[in-house]
């Protein structure tokens, strides 16, 4: 299995170009993705709790399931 | 043909109360739900009773192996609070968190808008609750599934099974894909918090949940999980049906991770019913596999099969697809979602071919791979390490279910079901399985409902007893069969009466 060939196939049905299409390689491109993310770290700190440490601090839960 | 992959998926959250000088994480539970109904109830031209839970037919201490498993006692919390919503929903305080179990979804995209829809539900219920704290104090409810600090909690899968299946055939086949699936449906985490490790041991690892799991199976949830679990509880008709119970996932906030963990779990399950999965595919050590995958952020390292082999996570999810799409061609997708298994197949192909090529590249659709990017990059412009609070709250926050508060809603994850749709939901059952009865039974006389649960709806007809009408059958009780039923029912008793003809 460890050094199985993987057997090209004819595409998937037309869910797959359609897939395809909303996937980052195709749709949004790594470069894009990247400036999106440095956009993000600009704001983030708006969202990021006022005292980090603190929060994570008292974030217990306990019993579940 | 394969007994209908019938699915739902049931979500315990995490649950705060900010700005109160003590909480109790029950009645915080209990706070939060009660506001959700007691709204629901005052809304104009609702026609809402609050309609209880059943627990007439609760046996989750019975082992699936049968004689030898090991029972456990089992006694429900009968005295919580513990609905039964107009989707078919069941929503409870479960231990210490508020938990909703979502209806019985026909295919993967249906168990995707109620498990949105829950979402929502918890998000309303966040609002109502706000409006009778004091002010500066808020409920806030996060999906995830561990606090970092040694306690998770679940988000468990079900499907249905055929009863025939020897329930050993369904381990082998099940455990190597419950293994390897974090690779797409991990939802990511700061550090470890496996029994005896360091928690920075490990910087951030694929899955919430895989430290918390030391056996390979057996019926524990709480304590010495194992990654196939074995609790016997149909909900249905046991002489055909088995309902297995997954424990071992993520709770996802992508779609289409959600979409990927149940639709590859569907087409998997299918493949062992009909005894088409490979022989070979059996793992040396499952345990340690399970946790080794969920570190190995590369995706590269190799783990050994029982023959002796060495394979990847992707090398196994890649033999999966393959024999599950060439089951599909041979087969057809009848009972496993029809179109919608075609929708599976394509974007797991996709996702594998994504993560094989950089397994940080499928960062709109991966919960793992979108979290990783934003705190490696914040880390990395802060210079903070992964051990610093910051990026362990930026971790916490990727769940908070405050739409402003959100770090994943920054994070431009893909859609895969139109918000609306997931609104209608809230309030409204799939209408493909028999969750369509209950719900139409809440919807349409929830004042003669006394109690509902998965396999029966309790009516009080004002008589000397109480009338139970069984729903055995999970693909029955669905729009196309009882919409006009309901229909032309003025009353309770009218449906009774057309029920028994």
């Amino acid at each position: 299995m460890a050094e199985r060939e993987r057997i090209q196939k004819p595409s998937r049905s037309s869910a797959e170009s359609e897939a395809a299409a909303s996937q980052p390689g195709a749709g949004r491109s790594g470069e894009r993705l990247k400036a999106e993310l440095d956009d993000l770290l600009d704001e983030i700190d708006e969202v990021l709790e006022t005292n980090a440490e603190e929060f994570v601090n008292s974030y217990i839960q306990k019993g579940g399931e | 043909m394969v007994v209908p992959k019938i699915c739902g998926l049931e979500t315990e959250y995490g649950i705060a109360h900010r700005g109160a000088e003590e909480s109790n994480p029950i009645t915080a539970s209990s706070l939060l739900i009660n506001a959700y109904l007691s709204g629901l109830q005052h809304a104009p031209g609702s026609p809402m009773a609050r309609v209880e839970w059943d627990f007439e037919d609760e046996m989750p201490g019975r082992d699936a192996r049968g004689v030898g498993g090991g029972d456990l006692d089992y006694e429900p919390e009968t005295h919580l609070v513990n609905a039964v919503l107009t989707n078919g929903a069941r929503y409870y305080v479960d231990h210490a968190h508020p938990e909703i179990s979502g209806p019985e979804c026909a295919d993967a995209r249906s168990a995707v808008v109620w498990d949105r829809a829950a979402d929502l539900i918890a998000q309303r219920s966040m609002e109502a609750a706000r409006a009778l704290l004091p002010a500066g104090q808020e409920l806030v409810v996060y999906k995830n599934n561990s606090d970092g600090k040694g306690n998770s909690y679940g988000c468990h899968e079900n499907y249905l099974m055929d009863r025939a299946v020897p329930f050993s055939q369904i381990v082998h086949g099940a455990t190597p894909h419950f293994v390897t699936r974090q690779i797409f449906c991990g939802a990511g985490k700061v550090g470890t918090e496996a029994a005896g490790t360091e928690r920075s041991s490990v910087p951030f690892q694929l899955s919430q949940r895989a430290d918390f799991f030391e056996e390979e199976v057996g019926l524990e949830t709480t304590l010495k999980r194992p990654i196939v679990n074995t609790r016997d509880e149909p909900h249905a008709d046991a002489r055909h049906y088995r309902r297995l119970h997954v424990i071992v996932g993520d709770a996802n906030i992508s779609e289409v991770a959600t979409f990927l963990k149940v639709g590859t779990t569907v087409l998997v399950l299918a493949l062992v019913e009909r005894g088409l999965f490979p022989e070979d595919l059996c793992l040396a050590a499952p345990v340690a596999a399970i946790r080794a995958v969920s570190c190995d952020l590369s995706l590269r390292r190799p783990f050994l099969l029982a023959d002796g082999a060495s394979v990847t996570a992707l090398d196994v999810q890649w033999e999966l697809f393959e024999r599950c799409a060439k089951c599909c061609d041979d087969l057809g997708t009848d009972g496993v979602g029809g179109e919608v298994a075609e929708q599976v197949l394509a974007r797991w192909e996709a996702v594998l071919g994504e993560l094989e090529a950089d397994p940080l590249s499928p960062a709109t659709t991966v919960d793992w791979a979108a979290k990783y990017r934003l705190l490696d990059a914040y880390g990395a412009r802060n210079g903070c390490d992964w051990t610093d609070s910051r990026l362990r709250a930026l971790d916490l926050q990727y769940h908070d279910l405050r739409p402003e508060r959100s770090v994943a809603n920054r994070l431009a994850l893909e859609r895969l079901v139109d918000p609306e749709e997931v609104s209608w939901a809230a309030t409204n059952p799939p209408p493909d399985t028999r969750a369509y009865f209950r719900g139409r039974c809440l919807q349409q006389f929830a004042p003669h409902v006394v109690a509902a649960n998965w396999d029966s709806v309790v009516f009080d007809l004002g008589g000397e007893t109480l009338r139970r009408v069984p729903m055995m059958e999970p693909a029955r009780g669905t729009e196309q069969h009882t919409a006009s039923l309901f229909d032309d029912c003025q009353t309770p008793a009218d449906l009774i009466g057309r029920l028994q003809q």
